[in-house]
């Protein structure tokens, strides 16, 4: 047998079913078996989910995360009428009251752990589109014709991709399949693990992903041509031979959640091999300064700028800010400054660490942000030249959708890859040992909790029940391609403003 | 440079168990026994530090589990499930709502400012104060860099008058007598909470922390006498009579509750002592702005706006918010052109950090708490006490050393939260945030702009 090293392989790009790494999946629903049944094993056979599975003889504890409800299992051709014993009860799950926040609502958790798991969306009730925040992506909805425009169009034909470089110049081409790519995580915000598993399914994807404000640890090296290195304020792990590696490099001026602070990472994460990494002190915090003290001027940030051309000719430089209120001026900058992205993140984004006072008042949320910019540029005369990337609150593939309509060229994602990854945000990935499910911990046992090759199928495949979605909006929208939905947002509806707003529930179609 | 202000915060534990968000609900019957239970392997070892309070008849666990559903998970025989907790679902109101109280718990126990992972969990938009965001500066403006003590960010704050202009004589001379003025460190003050089990105990501890502090504590004046040693600290809202002129003239500072003969109680003070700042409290509605032009006129030297305890215009149907009360005041002064001449302070419905920046931001100079004081000190605001019932925390029989510390620590967390919000927007002294709508981006204005912009009176 050939040894095979599968931290330095990309993976095939293909659903391949993952399920919960926990003995049991959270579901909307419980499915009880009494002592009174006598395994005759009828349910196993009627249910069309495979949530009762047999081992030999003998029933097994149900998969109730698969249950498709109340209703369901009331029918007469289905579980409980066909239970000679009466021994099966399914109720609403009550654990799922204390689950998620308002922006990640317990349905949006489980139905993207759903997607993380199969590929498509839940066959069941739960919500996959939109949060409970009551504003911005949560009040849009796409407003599509009653009739198909193009129904001739073939789903699998349209073109989900967009292109880093849209300025003329002699940098890298690149295009993404998706338009997607991953947000900046740090090596000690995250696991190894969690950070390979991100790395690996955004290659498959062949899109990108960043690594944050915490150097660039010699396991990413395979995966090169697929990673955004961050220089940010703490420059922690930067050097020019990190520079240098990648075709992306992404200049961190600010962050969503912590906008006008720099990054936070506590004493407990900062492991030897986190410290070792970037060039600090086991067991010290890590505070890095805000802002670039080198930076008070858009010339300062076109001398940055040129830093980064200097060292890589071939890279496409890409700043990240956050959203104040002159927003649409520092991008205008940053294009001048020769920037080829600007990746503006919201305030509602998420962090590793950051004070609650920040995250929620500093700043405006994206869905704000990312018209004003769009406008912006457009009047200047140079929307064409630049790629805008939007982060920082979205959740699904509805909300990639619905910031292009807005006036994006693509999306960045953080949060949505670790719920992939069975995170259930329970806000506690800063403290002590860190997270309690192996997310976002550098603790060597926690880190045990997660498989590289699990966590990296659990994203490619989140990512492919994304790209459907985004197809088949498209297709209702009678769009070949994704490029051509940038800045429409007449084909959007604000539940605020407009009046008898249709279902945009694609689910039928997919799964 | 003035010495850097510090505060000095300890950690001060609970006297009662807290209310935690969820439960643990876990059934014996049916356990397997295992010989490696899930609840041995809780990362937290909640289940090892498990104990169950007789006082209050709580399982400890509701408040130590950190809602990470491992247990859940991993139980073979599904025994364990989570629940909110029907005390934190029942705490508070629509503005100290349990995340608000909890917070502010957390705080007074520990002087920290609170710090979570991931993002925002909470609405997109809310009311009041939650419906603004503070700006902050990015590559074409300074930040500052406050919280870590890289940079200087000051919170002091003046209360009093200003000339108008200065006078000189013919040789050059200034001629303008300078008005008496008392400078506090932070930009808040305590003021008198309107509902709470009060006691000797609670104003001395609410004294004390002023002291510490170095702000003002706004008492009531029957509550004074036995806290005459930290009269330096206090500013006693007058009764009409039962003072005299040895009395007041302890004081930096007393206020008035606004009346009809509120100029003529005003001047008596201010014959007896012109040094003592005058500061009169008026109900903060958006329609006194002619009251605030007349006291401004007369010479008061602080307007207090007080709103009701939830922050919004006191007995007034359809009540606006303070916020909004703020901005129309401030305007209103702005307008008569006399707001440099005078102090705005604002109170009630100040429930965490970032109201205190945002009303300064709204046009006041300076802004009272009153709730949080209590919060500090364990307050469940269940308001048995008003209606004369039990308080669950006996707070009237608190230590005031206890007590002081615990309200030092909330608004030493309160202050660093400051710090981070002021240096975001690059903002380095308090004084200069007063009115700054520029650096505030509102609500209706987002929305103006953007999806009323795109979508208004077009078909859905």
């Amino acid at each position: 047998m050939r040894y095979r090293n599968i931290w330095s392989e990309v993976p095939p790009r293909k659903v391949i079913a993952t399920p919960s790494r926990f003995r049991r999946g959270i579901g909307k629903y419980t499915v009880v078996v009494s002592d009174a049944c006598n395994h005759c094993l009828k349910c196993v056979v009627v249910c069309p989910e495979s949530v009762f599975r047999a081992r030999g003889s003998k029933l097994e504890p149900p998969q109730d995360h698969l249950c498709l409800g109340i209703e369901c299992s009331k029918k007469s051709n289905r579980c409980m009428a066909n239970c000679p014993v009466s021994a099966i009860r399914v109720g609403v799950n009550p654990s799922v009251k204390a689950l998620g926040d308002r922006r990640w609502t317990a349905d949006l958790l489980m139905s993207t752990w759903r997607m993380a798991e199969t590929g498509s969306l839940p066959k069941n009730d739960l919500e996959y589109r939109i949060g409970g925040s009551q504003g911005g992506f949560d009040r849009l909805r796409f407003a599509f014709p009653k009739r198909l425009p193009k129904p001739d169009l073939d789903k699998n034909d349209i073109d989900t991709s967009i292109t880093l470089n849209r300025r003329n110049d002699a940098c890298e081409r690149i295009d993404i399949p998706i338009p997607v790519y991953g947000g900046g995580m740090s090596f000690g915000s995250i696991s190894q693990v969690t950070m390979l598993s991100r790395i690996r399914a955004y290659a498959a994807w062949g899109s990108f992903c960043c690594t944050g404000e915490g150097g660039y640890p010699e396991i990413l090296y395979p995966f090169d041509d697929h990673i955004i290195t961050q220089v940010a304020t703490g420059l922690f792990g930067v050097r020019e031979e990190t520079i240098q590696r990648v075709k992306i490099v992404e200049f961190k001026y600010a962050q969503g959640a912590k906008p006008g602070l720099g990054g936070h990472l506590l004493g407990d994460k900062v492991t030897p091999a986190v410290a070792r990494i970037r060039e600090t002190v086991p067991g010290s915090s890590l505070f890095s300064p805000f802002p670039f003290h080198s930076v008070y001027s858009v010339e300062d940030h076109k001398k940055h700028i040129d830093w980064i051309k200097t060292v890589n000719k071939r890279g496409l430089v890409s700043v990240k800010v956050s959203t104040p209120s002159d927003v649409d001026m520092v991008a205008v900058g940053s294009y001048y400054a020769g920037a080829h992205i600007v990746h503006l993140d919201g305030s509602y984004g998420g962090t590793g660490a950051a004070p609650d006072v920040a995250k929620k008042n500093i700043a405006m949320p994206i869905e704000y942000a990312i018209p004003k910019v769009h406008k912006f540029l457009v009047d200047e005369g140079i929307r064409d030249e630049i790629c805008l990337i939007a982060s920082g609150g979205a959740r699904t593939a509805y909300d990639v959708a619905k910031a292009i309509a807005l006036g994006a060229d693509g999306v960045v994602t953080g949060t949505s890859d670790l719920v992939a990854l069975e995170c259930v945000r329970c806000h506690n990935c800063e403290s002590g040992r860190g997270c309690a499910r192996g997310i976002a911990t550098t603790d060597a046992e926690l880190v045990g909790l997660m498989d590289l090759e699990w966590g990296t199928r659990r994203i490619i495949n989140m990512l492919w029940c994304w790209r459907d979605q985004l197809r088949e909006i498209l297709y209702r929208l009678g769009m070949r391609s994704i490029r051509e939905l940038v800045g429409r947002t007449d084909v959007l509806a604000h539940l605020d403003y407009n009046s008898n707003v249709q279902d945009d529930d694609v689910r039928e179609a997919i799964y | 440079m003035p010495k850097k202000y510090h505060i000095e915060v300890r950690p001060t534990p609970n006297r009662y168990p807290q209310i935690g968000r969820s439960g643990i609900v876990d059934w014996g019957e049916g356990c397997l026994k295992c010989p490696s239970c899930v609840k041995h392997e809780c990362v937290y070892n909640v289940y090892r530090q498990r104990t169950f309070s007789a006082e209050t008849n709580a399982d400890t666990i509701d408040e130590l589990c950190k809602d990470c559903f491992r247990c859940v998970q991993g139980c073979p025989k599904r025994l364990i499930h989570k629940a909110l907790n029907p005390e934190w679902e029942n705490l508070g109101d629509d503005v100290y709502t349990p995340e608000v109280v909890a917070a502010n718990w957390e705080q007074a126990k520990t002087g920290k400012i609170p710090v979570s992972g991931a993002g925002y969990g909470g609405a997109f938009v809310g009311k009041g104060f939650d419906s603004m965001w503070t700006d902050m500066s990015e590559i074409v403006r300074p930040t500052r860099d406050g919280i870590h003590g890289r940079e200087y960010i000051s919170t002091v704050v003046d209360l009093g008058r200003w000339p108008a202009n200065l006078r000189f004589d013919e040789r050059g001379n200034l001629s303008t007598q300078p008005l008496p003025m008392v400078r506090v460190p932070i930009p808040v003050l305590f003021d008198i909470p309107a509902f709470g089990d009060m006691s000797s105990r609670v104003w001395h501890a609410v004294a004390l922390a002023a002291s510490e502090l170095g702000t003002l504590a706004i008492i009531p004046q029957a509550e004074v006498e036995p806290l005459s040693d930290l009269r330096s600290w206090l500013v006693p809202l007058l009764e009409t009579d039962g003072w005299d002129r040895k009395w007041i003239r302890q004081f930096r500072m007393v206020e008035l509750a606004d009346s009809s003969d509120t100029e003529e109680r005003f001047d008596r003070i201010k014959r007896i002592d012109e040094g003592i700042i005058v500061s009169v409290r008026v109900p903060a509605t958006v329609d006194a702005a002619t009251r605030a032009w007349e006291l401004t006129d007369h010479g008061v030297d602080i307007i207090h706006f007080v709103a009701d305890e939830r922050g919004y215009e006191p007995g007034v149907p359809d009540a606006r918010h303070l916020k909004d009360v703020i901005r129309a005041q401030h305007g209103a002064l702005v307008e008569r052109g006399v707001r440099d001449e005078i102090t705005v302070m604002a109170s009630g419905g100040i429930a965490m950090a970032e109201h205190v920046i945002k009303s300064i931001l709204c046009g006041a100079n300076v802004v009272g708490i009153d709730l949080p004081l209590l919060l500090a000190l364990e307050c469940r605001l269940c308001r048995n006490c008003a209606e004369g019932g039990e308080c669950p925390v006996r707070l009237s029989t608190i230590d005031p050393r206890w007590g002081a510390q615990r309200i030092v620590n909330l608004v030493g967390a309160w202050h660093n939260q400051c710090l981070e919000m002021m240096g975001a927007m690059g903002i380095r002294e308090a004084r200069r945030l007063r009115g700054e709508e520029g650096r505030v981006m509102f609500f209706e204005d987002l929305e103006t702009d953007t999806f009323a912009r795109l979508f208004k009176g077009r078909e859905g």
